[in-house]
């Protein structure tokens, strides 16, 4: 999802990295308030711990494999303006040290991966942790945070694309989302086994909980989120209909540019026998989130022996 | 350990390149990168002026043209891949050829600059220019670990692979994901002693 430079257009670069600069700032606000002396080293560690961790890779089906992106890991771990500090200095060094994702994009890439992937991530994390009590409810809320963030951070990117003018929406948002919603299965389930062996072996090492739930914090970065998604998503949804013809008219092509960026051969997620809509897919949203809503809960169930485990007393791994 | 994949030059090279003050030096990359982004692709001068900047600065540095080739290809398959596809439709193909340029450029400048720039000159840039001291020093931490916890990775993942045979699906995704949680503890238990490191030297 790193976008790399010349996929953004001067005034996208401008607007994104000023949201990412508010995003960093509040972060680092409420590190420096919140975060101990002592526990600071910790942000850069867990930033290169990030990094190590994202070359350990998963195999998936048919000889591929994927990997951790971590936002929501790292926010469920050390707290939410932590996990922002930590995937900007990840996105800062892969960009300048690596060359990965471009120096004009940092600020959307920053905005994407750091502050809508952590921001919400975390957010729906601990929302639904609290409906749904216990470790396997925590475990269930986190994978489907993880899987959300995913997503979500791809629909931003595709925005962000559709408003230079790159990639319409119609292509980038059913290509990003398609296959994000793959590879958020996949971060939700590692994120989940993660965050279950470090709870195992060593439970007072997550800073996060027993942390109260703070309001303030969710809403202003779901503020900052949702000025963003009002900037780059908004545009597209209204004339949506009005677009359908002329984006049926490209997609000719434009079907075909897809096809070949993904070679996996993916199900699309509209609804059958229903033209294809903003109903439809809005639709079609809330009920592929309430099916892997349904799959989080399920996992917790299958990772989390009883119920009343209680930390510390699981079974030793090693 | 960590060599093959990092690849970097600086420090066994030394040209008038790697010597320039490394405030001129990444003041004219973001100049660069942010000019080539901007600028309409019929502006062919400013492309011009570029690649020529670009060529002089790798003759002079003699960074090796195959590792820069290798870098670009590595990095870019997103990039090629999309321009390539578009390449065929006449309707995209001015449009992404001009995003396939000017990502090119700007990956090869970042490149050039990381490569004949130590990273912590970078960072006493940023110092300079008041970017928040916890950022820089979080900046610093990474880079000083990433690659102490790269290997450690390594070596749990070959200790792991030592002890276990190829066994089902479930079982390798569990076994990899308590080697990445034990890397967090790790880490976390090496912050502590950082700290203390870092007080007993007078750190404040």
């Amino acid at each position: 999802m790193h976008i790399p430079d010349g996929f953004l257009d001067a005034k996208t670069v401008a607007v994104t990295a000023a949201l990412a600069a508010t995003g960093v700032g509040l972060a680092l606000r409420a590190v420096r308030r919140e975060l101990p002396p002592r526990r600071r080293p910790l942000l850069g560690l867990a930033a290169a711990f990030i990094f190590a961790a994202q070359m350990v890779n998963f195999p998936v089906l048919g000889g591929t494999s994927g990997h951790l992106i971590g936002g929501t890991l790292v926010a469920a771990l050390l707290g939410p303006g932590a996990g922002v500090v930590v995937m900007t200095t990840v996105l800062i060094v892969q960009c300048f040290l690596f060359g990965d994702g471009g120096v004009s994009t940092l600020g959307a890439n920053i905005f994407n991966m750091g502050i809508v992937s952590v921001g919400c991530g975390y957010a729906l994390y601990r929302l639904l942790a609290r409906m749904f009590p216990g470790l396997r409810g925590q475990v269930a809320a986190l994978a489907f945070g993880a899987w959300a963030s995913t997503v979500l951070a791809a629909i931003s990117c595709a925005g962000q694309l559709a408003w230079s003018g790159r990639v319409p929406w119609a292509t980038g948002f059913t290509a990003m989302v398609s296959v994000h919603l793959l590879i958020g299965i996949g971060e939700g389930f590692i994120t989940a086994l993660v965050f279950l062996a470090v709870h195992r072996t060593r439970p007072e090492i997550i800073t996060d909980t027993g942390r109260p739930l703070r309001g303030g914090e969710l809403i202003r970065y779901g503020l900052l989120a949702a000025l963003g998604v009002a900037v780059f998503v908004a545009p597209f949804a209204c004339p949506w209909p009005d677009g359908l013809e002329a984006v049926a008219a490209r997609l000719g092509f434009e079907h075909q540019a897809t096809a070949s960026l993904i070679p996996a051969p993916l199900a699309d997620y509209h609804i059958p026998g229903r033209h294809w809509g903003p109903g439809a897919t809005a639709l079609a949203g809330v009920i592929g989130s309430l099916v892997v809503f349904g799959l989080a809960l399920a996992l917790g169930r299958w990772l989390v022996p009883q119920p009343e485990t209680k930390p510390g007393a699981g079974p030793g791994n090693s | 350990m960590s060599a093959h994949w990092l690849g970097h030059h600086h420090g066994q090279q030394q040209s008038p390149v790697h010597r320039l003050p490394v405030a001129l030096k990444l003041g004219a990359a973001l100049l660069l990168i942010l000019g080539t982004v901007i600028v309409p692709l019929d502006f062919t001068l400013w492309f011009g002026s570029v690649a020529v900047v670009l060529t002089l600065v790798i003759l002079i540095s003699r960074i090796s043209l195959l590792f820069l080739a290798k870098r670009l290809l590595v990095l870019s398959p997103f990039v090629l891949g999309v321009a390539l596809v578009n390449a065929f439709h006449p309707a995209t193909r001015g449009l992404w050829l001009g995003v396939a340029l000017k990502s090119a450029l700007c990956l090869l400048t970042v490149t050039l600059l990381a490569n004949t720039t130590p990273f912590s000159g970078i960072l006493r840039v940023l110092q300079r220019m008041h970017v928040p001291a916890l950022l820089l020093t979080t900046i610093a931490l990474m880079h000083r670990y990433l690659f102490v916890l790269a290997d450690e990775s390594e070596r749990m993942k070959r200790a792991r692979a030592s002890r276990t045979f190829t066994r089902t699906r479930r079982l390798q995704w569990q076994t990899r994901a308590t080697v990445i949680g034990q890397l967090f503890i790790r880490a976390s238990e090496r912050a502590e002693r950082i700290y203390d490191a870092m007080c007993a030297r007078g750190w404040k």
